[in-house]
């Protein structure tokens, strides 16, 4: 596992800007998905909705490691990672109250998200299926010799299915750019790992395919960038893919309908004295890259943003009905 | 110019022009280049276009299919083929559950230009390879559904399915790929069908047959049969079960005032099915007699020669059906 103290971030040539900025989108993405779930009890969000809450510093690390020609294609737990690909709040919170103004115009809900402008190819809803797709991306990259690499992500869970082996061995046999980031928060939705999963260590998992593999506090947002920049060169480099474990933990439910009858509160209460976002801001104090009154600013910021971005989804327009039978097809013709 | 083709060759001339015209069109599938096809249709194609471009694959239906959906969304325009469409079956999450909703569910801002090509039949191949199962997919928005019956279509749908922006399921048939047909000559342009509208092949006045892919035969035959009985029947071919062009069959009714549809599949919640409650919907009036649907006996397929002959409709089958919707005739009750 990748460790970091204090005196890394010197070594890590990192501005304050950059630094600092990892912080914003850490913060930020903890304040919308808060507001989320406020709005979520208050019935102005309803269906799935899965937070990111404890697992900023991983979908943010790796997010920041990536280049703009790199593709990222995720789970349906996918607001944290297109808030860290630049998709705006307002349109995130907009698609959650299911209005024409929200990123996808209210057709697929918390578990869609998606910004093709920036290479973000969309959260996906049936476990391990989007892994296949990930391949696919890859092959397309490799075939017209773009040099850019698919970051895909999934949990501890979509490693059993079958879906995750035949895309893995497919992008071992071809050398496919396409890390894969395994986010193990220690449960398939309510199930522990250890229950489910012959291999508990994701990362030995590639060892089958033949694919290059690390592990990575995923609580480290500085460990997750690096351990992602050596996993993108890799791949970058026609290595072939990469499989990056993650070891990171969700605070709160699977979904907000989830009771947690399968953890202990202690055990909850542990991950969370160690909150990433928390241990980041300190180190950074720490460190002398910046101030309390700064990151207090910055989270002022952030709140006042994600509040905004709530009154934009409240006040925004629900989807006009007489466009029901839109996007079903890409070309025209009788589409009944 | 026309020149007689086999449905095999139809589908090899097709592929060679858009993957000559084409840069971004390649194929992927399970034992298409060095064995050349479960069904010989891409057969050399490995030699002449390489590796890259015609990529033998694991046996991984659910991943060939993703890595297909995947690849189109990166803007390549991959032509597949899954072996058989029994095992089509392993690769339904990837088909319904992304290729057929990925357009919608990002609103407009993907798309997924997949070709996925693929062969029912039988033929003692027993219970699980036996299947038809074009009624799973042509049930679902978002795909479209062809089942060419000549080859002439076969040709034309699939260049027009591997320039078009939606995933296309193209179901071929094994018992067809020697079946000669006129298709016109490659000098006189591209041929490009458009992936809608069914078609009148045989005109009649009496009760009108509707089938599509290796089913068209039996009915043909059928009205051919009648015909020296002198009861005239109108034969109509669907070629496209989504969009399924239920106004031509509703024009025929009109018409001929009986349906019989004809088809490999079950029956039971078929596209027969679906064709006879839109009929009875549209042109209720018209009709004098219940419609009859033709299909394979419910039950899975056998190996035995003697049974499985007695699952799927034929010919005989298809004319006593005709008989006993006519016998049944309204008309003659009122």
């Amino acid at each position: 596992m990748t460790s970091s103290g204090g005196s890394r971030i010197k070594e890590l040539a990192l501005e304050k800007d950059d630094l600092v900025d990892l912080y914003r989108q850490m913060i930020l993405i903890r304040e919308f998905e808060e507001h989320a779930a406020e709005q979520y009890a208050r019935g102005r969000i309803a269906g799935f909705l899965h937070l990111y809450i404890g697992e900023e510093a991983t979908g943010v690390g790796a997010v920041s490691a990536m280049e703009d020609r790199d593709h990222l294609i995720t789970h349906y737990r996918d607001h944290g990672y297109a808030l860290a690909r630049g998709v705006a709040p307002d349109a995130a919170m907009a698609e959650l109250f299911g209005k024409e103004t929200g990123i996808v115009h209210g057709r697929g809900g918390s578990m869609h998200f998606s910004d093709v402008s920036k290479n973000f190819w969309g959260g996906y809803a049936i476990v391990a299926g989007h892994i296949p797709l990930a391949s696919g991306l890859g092959l397309a990259s490799q075939y017209q010799d773009l040099g850019s690499v698919v970051v895909c992500i999934f949990g501890d869970g979509a490693t059993n299915a079958g879906a995750f082996h035949e895309a893995a061995n497919l992008a071992s046999v071809w050398k496919l750019p396409i890390v894969f980031l395994v986010e193990n928060n220690l449960y398939g939705m309510g199930t522990a790992v250890e229950y489910v999963s012959a291999v508990n260590d994701m990362s030995r998992k590639a060892m089958a395919y033949d694919m290059a593999s690390a592990r990575v506090d995923g609580q480290d947002v500085l460990a997750v960038r690096e351990a992602m920049q050596v996993a993108l060169e890799h791949c970058r480099s026609g290595n072939g893919p990469y499989l990056l474990e993650s070891l990171t933990y969700r605070f709160r439910g699977h979904s907000m309908a989830d009771p947690e009858s399968y953890r202990s509160k202690e055990e909850v209460e542990r991950f969370r004295k160690d909150d990433p976002i928390v241990l980041f801001r300190n180190k950074l104090i720490e460190d002398g890259v910046a101030t309390q009154e700064e990151f207090d600013q910055i989270d002022a910021d952030a709140l006042k943003e994600i509040e905004q971005a709530v009154q934009f989804a409240e006040d925004s327009p629900v989807p006009d009905p007489s466009t029901l039978d839109e996007f079903i097809y890409a070309d025209s013709g009788d589409v009944r | 110019m026309a020149r007689e083709l086999s449905y095999r060759d139809a589908l090899r001339e097709a592929l060679h022009e858009e993957m000559d015209r084409d840069e971004r069109v390649f194929l992927m599938g399970e034992d298409i280049g060095a064995y050349g096809g479960s069904y010989v249709v891409t057969n050399g194609f490995l030699e002449e276009y390489g590796r890259k471009r015609v990529r033998d694959t694991p046996i991984s239906e659910l991943g060939i299919v993703g890595a297909a959906v995947g690849a189109a969304m990166g803007g390549l325009r991959p032509i597949i083929e899954l072996m058989t469409i029994n095992f089509s079956l392993l690769a339904i999450d990837q088909i319904v559950n992304h290729a057929a909703k990925l357009h919608y569910m990002f609103a407009g801002t993907i798309t997924a230009p997949v070709v996925i090509r693929t062969a029912s039949g039988w033929g003692q191949l027993g219970p699980t390879h036996s299947q038809t199962f074009e009624g799973w997919y042509a049930h679902v928005p978002g795909l479209r559904v062809v089942m060419p019956a000549t080859p002439r279509d076969a040709k034309g749908f699939l260049k027009t399915a591997a320039r078009g922006n939606d995933p296309v399921v193209f179901i071929e048939h094994s018992l067809l790929y020697r079946n000669r047909g006129e298709v016109e000559e490659p000098d006189a342009g591209d041929l490009l069908l458009p992936l809608e509208g069914a078609e009148v092949r045989r005109e009649g006045t009496d009760v009108t047959l509707v089938s599509w892919s290796r089913g068209y035969y039996l009915a043909l035959g059928a009205a051919e049969e009648l015909a020296k009985e002198g009861i005239s029947a109108e034969v109509i071919d669907m070629r496209v079960l989504r969009p399924l062009d239920i106004d031509t069959v509703v024009e025929s009714v009109k018409k001929t005032n009986h349906l019989v549809t004809v088809e490999e599949s079950w029956r039971t919640l078929g596209v027969g099915s679906e064709i006879a409650a839109a009929v009875q919907e549209l042109a209720f009036d018209y009709l004098d007699a219940p419609i009859a649907r033709v299909g394979s006996r419910e039950t899975p397929v056998p190996y035995a020669k003697n049974l499985e002959r007695l699952i799927f409709p034929d010919r005989d089958k298809v004319v006593e059906a005709v008989k006993g919707v006519l016998a049944r005739n309204l008309v003659s009750v009122s």
